[in-house]
């Protein structure tokens, strides 16, 4: 995901064309909305996560996307070409899924060939690409052996050499790593973005790892109840979040639920009794004093101290509850004077056993307004 | 793919299902046949089923084929679960090659080779030991035995193979001996199996005419033997009867059986 | 006395415990292993043993094998005239090549039925499959041989089809459609179709649904995706159900019996009219023999399939 990109991504250009147009889809199974009223555009080379726990849509709307379910209302356009009423052989979109779908009565080179075996391509060639396509997912020596005498990983990549190999404008997967231990996990994550930045096909990934979608995406929505809460890159979703649920779903949060008091140009002053202090945060927009809001920092924003610190924007003092050592960080849970648990990180640059401070200990904590976000929704 | 319904795969279905059950609504509307003939509709009757309550051949037959029924029912099931248990849960033992080989053979075996067997056996044996002494019910039970205990030995069989066998571990862990861990723990988790198993084998012996027909002697027909001598002479409206009140009655019980299935499919979910 | 947890007790306790699990075990194996050999084994070594005898007047009605010859030396006569006769009378050799070719139409007829049926089935509502398939067993727990008589009264000269097909005004006198080949079929097909249904539904419904969709992603339509991923896939339950099916009807008694005509024999009619009527046992016996040994390749297959199953 790294590497030089260029001035203007594709998605904040107004005259690129994207690749995927979804308008407006929903789709019930019965009186539950699965996918409700979703509008999204992927552009040309992106790999785009759809990241939401179980049950949110993100897996119906990469099937409507690859035409096994049809939405109730709304369309989906692929290319400009209008798809939604096309079935899934008939699209130029290939999937890799959750459970691989590997043909069990097929040897590797023919689950990887059925698809080109589909268009009537001649023999040789599909040899050929075939044989490239093991090449690049290093199965090489591989081609004659059936599914079950592959290990995870081995079968993993086959499904993602059936699903590349009939050359896709766009290629939709599924939970395409859930199925690996931790290790494997993180190797492949890797090796997936190197293939999608080699090949430039556009990937579309449903995960519910958020650390998955983090790494490998350039651009991600987050999806919840059948709806989008939030798309955007991963570092937008993570500072930015603009509402309760993206912040609280990705990563850990200390959220304080108040209301504003006042507002100094960009600065809010907000008063909350879970904290039981005035809060200041920088505002996206105005805002009308008594508005509720909820204000949000990230532990590792947020700086303990054994002694009183410097004055800084936001400053609160408390008991420690709980420490947690995780090896490179410390975890801190600090009980406050508004009855709230303040969650601060602090990464462990000594060894261990310099530790200032210890389960009881009185701490102070300070983050600036800067490093906060006040949300509405 | 929900959005497609497979039509034809739907029409040819529903053809398959007529063609079994047109025969036997035919018998059931014939039964209430006011004429002999069975084809000619003459009118709405009881009649036939009052002359099947006055034939006390076919009513005396079937009360020896109950008794054979129930009695080789019981006796399947013991030897199927044991043979079920032995094949599934014991890993390779001395035997198991040809316990595997005899419980699956009777399945395909036709009748009349397993009929035949069974008649020159009884005659040999009844030569060398004296036992059995002639042929009736005894007889015709031990050969329903031996080809039904393999029904009830398959159903158990793949009963056993989903079960967890950590259960039984469990057991044995928490200081059960192995026969108190087969009765409180397998039994019961096996039990819709050996229902099941019972009442397989209840019908196989119930329906059986050609093994019963080799094994049985002189004053042991079976409903089946009688049936057949019946159908033989031509169609009896008498027959239509009988056979309307087995399919009601299996009827009620397929009704049961699958309402209770259904309500503990709906509670397990 | 040691305790039980320490490591000498431990392996005394396990040692018993495996003496005591060994001997139950032999138990369990043992009981229907012996009523088995006895019962279901050991004939069949009788019938190879009387298909060698002659026949004679009396009781059992076969000779014996081993004679004392004068000079009391034990003499062995195997009779082979049987197996000769079976091999050189024509209405043998046509009656087990017509019921392999009836059972194998049969079997064809049944898999052209069934696979729709069970695939109808999988494919059927969630809440309708188990009635679906109740309605596929009922008439299997009803009586086999009422069942072939209700073809009776559909297939004579004045039952329901020719008096139907009379009243259309298509025919002018009643077809002869019982006590035909034609009848012999549908009887076959009628009786086994529940076990052709049964082992394809229960392969099928195991099928991944996934693996549909992914032919449909590859460029596969539904009936390319029919024959190239659901057929392979149903292959186990395509042989075990035609098995079921097939190895019955080569040896069946009641349907040629009952529906077929006096031309078209089957074995199982030949084998039961020697030992009744004629009271030929050792004819019967080699008949039975020969039958076997036609068999015993499908059974086989039948096992192997079995065994696969149950390791899958």
């Amino acid at each position: 995901m790294a590497g030089p990109r260029p001035e203007l991504e594709a998605w904040q250009d107004p005259s690129a064309a994207p690749l995927v147009e979804i308008r407006n889809v929903t789709k019930t199974f019965g009186e539950h909305y699965a996918v409700d009223d979703v509008s999204l555009s992927i552009y040309p080379g992106e790999f785009f996560s759809l990241l939401g726990a179980s049950g949110c849509g993100k897996t119906t709307l990469l099937r409507v996307l690859a035409g096994f379910e049809k939405p109730d209302k709304g369309s989906v356009l692929i290319g400009g070409h209008d798809v939604t009423g096309l079935p899934p052989y008939s699209r130029p979109v290939n999937m890799m899924f959750q459970s691989y779908a590997l043909f069990p009565h097929l040897s590797v080179a023919d689950n990887i060939a059925f698809g080109l075996r589909q268009d009537r391509v001649p023999r040789a060639e599909i040899n050929d690409r075939v044989a490239d396509m093991l090449r690049l997912v290093k199965l090489e020596g591989y081609g004659g052996r059936k599914p079950d005498q592959l290990s995870g990983g081995q079968r993993q990549r086959v499904a993602l050499a059936r699903a590349l190999v009939k050359q896709p404008q766009l290629l939709l997967l599924d939970e395409p790593l859930g199925a690996l231990d931790r290790k494997l996990r993180e190797h492949t994550q890797f090796e997936l973005v190197n293939l999608q930045q080699r090949l430039g096909i556009t990937f579309i990934m449903v995960t519910h790892d958020q650390e998955e979608a983090m790494t490998m995406s350039t651009r991600m929505a987050v999806m919840n109840e059948g709806r989008i809460r939030q798309v955007g890159t991963p570092s937008e979703i993570y500072e930015h979040p603009n509402n309760r649920f993206v912040a609280g779903f990705i990563g850990a949060v200390n959220q304080f639920e108040g209301r504003v008091v006042d507002q100094q140009g960009d600065t809010l002053t907000v008063h909350s009794d879970d904290a039981g202090a005035e809060l200041r945060v920088r505002a996206q927009h105005d805002v009308i004093p008594g508005t509720p809001l909820a204000v949000v920092v990230r532990p590792e924003k947020v700086r303990i101290f054994a002694e009183p610190p410097p004055p800084c924007d936001n400053g609160l003092t408390g008991t420690v509850e709980e420490i947690a050592y995780l090896g490179d960080v410390s975890i801190y849970h600090l009980r406050i004077a508004g009855g709230a648990l303040v969650e601060a990180q602090l990464t462990n640059r000594a060894r261990r056993g310099a530790a200032p401070l210890s389960w009881g200990d009185q701490a102070w904590v300070c983050w600036n307004a800067d490093d906060a976000v006040a949300l509405l929704e | 793919m929900s959005a497609r319904r497979p039509t034809l795969v739907f029409s040819l279905m529903a053809f398959g299902y007529a063609f079994l059950y047109v025969p036997i609504v035919s018998l059931i509307v014939y039964s209430f046949n006011e004429s002999r003939l069975v084809t000619v509709w003459a009118g709405f009757s009881t009649k036939w089923y009052a002359s099947l309550m006055h034939n006390d051949q076919l009513l005396g037959a079937a009360w020896v084929s109950l008794r054979i029924a129930v009695m080789n029912a019981t006796l399947a099931t013991i030897l199927g679960t044991l043979a079920g248990t032995a094949l599934v849960r014991f890993g390779r033992f001395r035997g198991r090659q040809a316990l595997a080989l005899m419980v699956g053979a009777p399945l395909v075996m036709p009748d009349v080779i397993l009929g035949l067997a069974s008649l020159l056996l009884f005659v040999a044996m009844e030569q060398l030991v004296g036992w059995p002494a002639g042929r009736g019910m005894t007889t015709i039970t031990i050969a329903h035995v031996t080809f039904s205990m393999a029904y009830v030995a398959v159903i158990v069989q793949s009963r056993l193979v989903r079960l967890d066998p950590s259960l039984e571990e469990a057991a044995l862990d928490l200081g059960a001996r192995p026969w108190k861990v087969f009765f409180v723990i397998t039994i019961p988790l096996i039990a819709p199996a050996l229902a099941a198993g019972w009442l397989l084998a209840f019908t196989l012996s119930l329906d059986d005419l050609v093994i019963a027909s080799f094994t049985s002697g002189p004053g042991a027909s079976t409903l089946p033997m009688v049936v057949y001598s019946s159908v033989r002479l031509g169609v009896s409206p008498e027959i239509n009867a009988l056979a309307s009140i087995l399919v009601g009655l299996v009827t009620i019980g397929i009704v049961i059986a699958g309402v209770v299935m259904q309500r503990r499919a709906a509670r397990a979910m | 006395m040691p305790s039980p947890f320490s490591s000498k007790g431990v392996t005394r306790l396990g040692q018993a415990l495996r003496r005591r699990l060994r001997l139950g075990q032999g138990a369990v194996a043992g009981i229907p292993l012996l009523w088995l050999t006895l019962f279901f084994g050991l004939p069949f070594l009788i019938i190879a043993r009387i298909s060698l005898s002659e026949v004679v007047i009396g009781l059992p009605p076969y000779s014996d094998l081993l004679s004392w010859a004068e000079e009391g030396a034990l003499q062995l006569r195997l009779n082979f005239a049987n197996y000769m006769l079976l091999w050189q009378d024509s209405l043998y050799f046509d009656a087990f090549t017509n019921s392999l070719r009836i059972a194998a139409t049969a079997t064809l007829a049944c898999l052209l039925i069934g696979y729709p049926m069970a695939l109808g089935i999988t494919r059927a509502r969630e809440n309708l499959r188990i009635p679906l398939l109740m309605l596929v067993i009922l008439p299997f727990w009803t009586s086999f041989l009422i069942r072939i008589y209700a073809w009776i009264g559909i297939l004579k000269g004045n039952g329901l089809i020719n008096n139907f097909l009379l009243w259309l005004g298509v025919i002018d006198e009643p077809l002869a459609l019982l006590h035909t080949d034609f009848a012999v079929y549908l009887g076959i097909v009628y009786a086994y179709l529940p076990f052709m249904v049964l082992p394809l539904y229960a392969t099928l419904s195991r099928m991944d649904a996934s693996l549909l969709e992914a032919a449909a992603d590859l460029g596969c339509r539904p009936v390319c995706a029919f024959w190239r991923v659901t057929v392979p896939l149903s292959m186990p339950g395509i042989v075990a159900g035609s098995l079921l099916v097939f190895v019955p009807a080569v040896g069946e008694f009641v349907i040629p019996d009952l529906l077929g005509g006096p031309d078209s024999l089957m074995i199982g009619k030949v084998l039961w009219t020697e030992f009744f009527n004629n009271r030929d046992w050792p004819v019967a016996a080699s008949v039975a023999v020969a039958l076997l040994a036609l068999l015993v390749v499908p059974v086989l297959l039948f096992e192997r399939s079995r065994e696969k199953e149950q390791d899958a």
